[in-house]
C-alpha cells in the first residue's frame, strides 16, 4: 500500500533523515521511535504530502492517506457531531456514529468542542480518522493527553481498522499494547552531519 | 465543498466568529464622516459615492487574515491538504464565504448609509448594483493575500500593505460607476469593467492562493 525507497526529509533546510526503506501492506502497523527532533513529524508528513521529500521515493495512493497532526483540526463553537460530520462529509462519507461510539463521545456528541477536555479533544480527533474511510492512517503521537482507559480505546479502534485491510503509521513514545506492530527505530537513519564536506567544499 | 462552505458560514454567524464587524466598521465611516466635514449637502453628495466604496473595501479588509489563519492555526489547514478537496476549491469556497458574511451584507446595508451621506436619489441603484458585482473580487483577491500570509504571526500588517494595491482597481471603477449613475451619466463601462475584475479574480486567483497554501503547508 505504501512504498519508501530511500527517502531522505529535511526540516528547516536541514536534513534530519535519510536512507529510509520500508513498505506496508494491508493490517500492517507500523510505530515510528526516537528521539525528541529525530523526524518523526517530519517523515509522517512527507509521506502525507504535507512537504516534499528530499531525496527517494514515497510511492503511495495519496487517495488513501489520512493524517492526524499534533492539533486536532477542530472547531471549538462546532459540537462534537458537528466536527465529525463536517470531516465525514468532506470525504464523501455519512456515517459517524460508528467512530463516536469507538471513542466513547456518545455522552458528548451535542457538547461544543469549546467544552470538551483536553483528552475528549484528542479522542474526537482520533475519531476523525475513521469517518474518513480512507486505508492508510498516519498519526503522529496520537495518545497525547490520552488516560490509560482512552488509549485502550484507541488500541481497539486501531485494531478493528487493522482488520479491516487498513494499515497506519504511528509514531508515539508510549507502548500502544498492540504486539502485532512492527518497530521502526529512527535514529538509526539519522542524517550524518554534512558540516565537515561543505567545510572542504568552500575551500576546494 | 458545500460542506466547508456551510461550516464556514456556521462558524461566521456563531458567538466570535467575526459577523457584523465589517458591517459595524461600514456603518462607522458611513455615520463619522458627514460629521467630520460638516453639514454641507452640496459636498456630501459629492463625496458619497468615493465614502461608501472607501467604507466597504476597509470593511472587507478587516476580516481578511482571519480566513484561513484560524485553519491554520488548529490543524484544520493540513487536514483539508491531504482530504479529497481540491485547495483551489477550499479557496473558492472560502471566498465565497467571506463574502456572504461580509460583501453581500455591506451592498445591502449601503442604501441606508448612502442616506446618511446624502447620496443622489438616481445612485443607490448604481450603488448596490456596483458592490455586488464588485465585492466578490475584493474577497477573492483578499483570498490570495490571507493565503501568502497565513504561516505569518500577526500577518495582518503585511496582508494589507500586500492586498491594498490590489483592490485600486476595484475601488477606481466601483466608485466611479457609482458617481456616474448619480450624476445621471452612463455608468455601464465602468460596471463592466467591475465585473471583469471580479470574473478575472475567480477565474486565477483560486489557483494562485492554493500555490501559496502549498508553499506555506510546507
Amino acid at each position: 500500500m505504501l512504498h519508501v525507497d530511500d527517502l531522505a526529509v529535511s526540516r528547516g533546510g536541514l536534513t534530519v533523515l535519510e536512507g529510509l526503506c520500508f513498505g506496508l501492506v494491508a493490517a500492517d502497523l507500523l510505530i515510528l521511535r526516537g528521539p525528541n527532533g529525530v523526524g518523526k513529524t517530519t517523515l509522517l508528513r512527507t509521506l502525507a504530502g504535507l512537504q516534499p521529500a528530499l531525496a527517494g521515493r514515497v510511492s503511495v495512493d495519496q487517495e488513501q492517506i489520512t493524517y492526524s497532526g499534533h492539533a486536532d483540526g477542530l472547531k471549538a463553537t462546532l459540537t462534537v457531531a458537528e466536527n465529525l460530520q463536517f470531516w465525514a462529509a468532506v470525504h464523501g462519507q455519512t456515517v459517524i456514529d460508528p467512530a463516536i461510539a469507538a471513542m466513547n463521545l456518545t455522552a458528548l456528541q451535542t457538547r461544543r468542542a469549546a467544552d470538551l477536555s483536553a483528552g475528549q479533544k484528542r479522542r474526537l480527533g482520533l475519531a476523525r480518522l475513521s469517518v474518513t474511510g480512507r486505508k492508510i492512517w498516519l498519526m503522529d503521537e496520537p495518545t497525547v493527553s490520552l488516560d490509560a482507559a482512552s488509549v485502550g480505546l484507541f488500541g481497539a479502534m486501531l485494531r478493528a481498522h487493522l482488520a479491516q485491510g487498513g494499515a497506519a503509521v504511528v509514531a508515539t513514545h508510549i507502548d500502544l499494547g498492540l504486539p502485532e506492530a512492527r518497530v521502526l527505530d529512527l535514529s538509526q537513519f539519522k542524517a550524518k552531519s554534512k558540516r565537515q564536506g561543505a567545510f572542504d567544499e568552500a575551500f576546494a | 465543498m458545500r460542506a466547508l462552505l456551510q461550516r464556514d458560514l456556521r462558524l461566521a454567524l456563531r458567538a466570535g466568529g467575526g459577523f457584523g464587524l465589517g458591517l459595524a466598521f461600514f456603518l462607522m465611516v458611513a455615520v463619522l464622516v458627514p460629521l467630520g466635514v460638516g453639514p454641507e449637502g452640496a459636498l456630501l453628495t459629492r463625496i458619497a459615492p468615493g465614502i461608501l466604496w472607501l467604507g466597504a473595501l476597509l470593511a472587507c479588509l478587516l476580516s481578511l487574515d482571519r480566513m484561513f489563519a484560524l485553519d491554520f492555526e488548529d490543524g484544520a489547514l493540513d487536514l483539508m491538504a491531504v482530504s479529497p478537496l481540491p485547495l483551489e476549491g477550499v479557496v473558492a469556497m472560502k471566498a465565497l464565504a467571506h463574502w456572504l458574511v461580509t460583501g453581500l451584507p455591506l451592498a445591502l446595508l449601503a442604501p441606508v448609509l448612502g442616506l446618511l451621506l446624502s447620496l443622489a436619489p438616481q445612485g443607490y441603484v448604481w450603488l448596490v448594483t456596483a458592490l455586488l458585482v464588485g465585492t466578490p473580487a475584493l474577497s477573492l483577491i483578499g483570498g490570495f493575500g490571507a493565503a501568502l500570509t497565513v504561516g505569518l504571526k500577526r500577518g495582518g500588517l503585511i496582508l494589507s500593505l500586500i492586498v491594498l494595491p490590489m483592490y485600486v482597481p476595484t475601488l477606481i471603477f466601483g466608485a466611479e460607476a457609482v458617481r456616474r449613475g448619480a450624476e445621471g451619466a452612463d455608468a455601464l463601462v465602468p460596471l463592466m469593467l467591475l465585473a471583469a475584475i471580479s470574473l478575472g479574480s475567480a477565474a486565477i486567483l483560486p489557483f494562485a492562493a492554493a500555490a501559496a497554501l502549498r508553499a506555506n503547508l510546507k
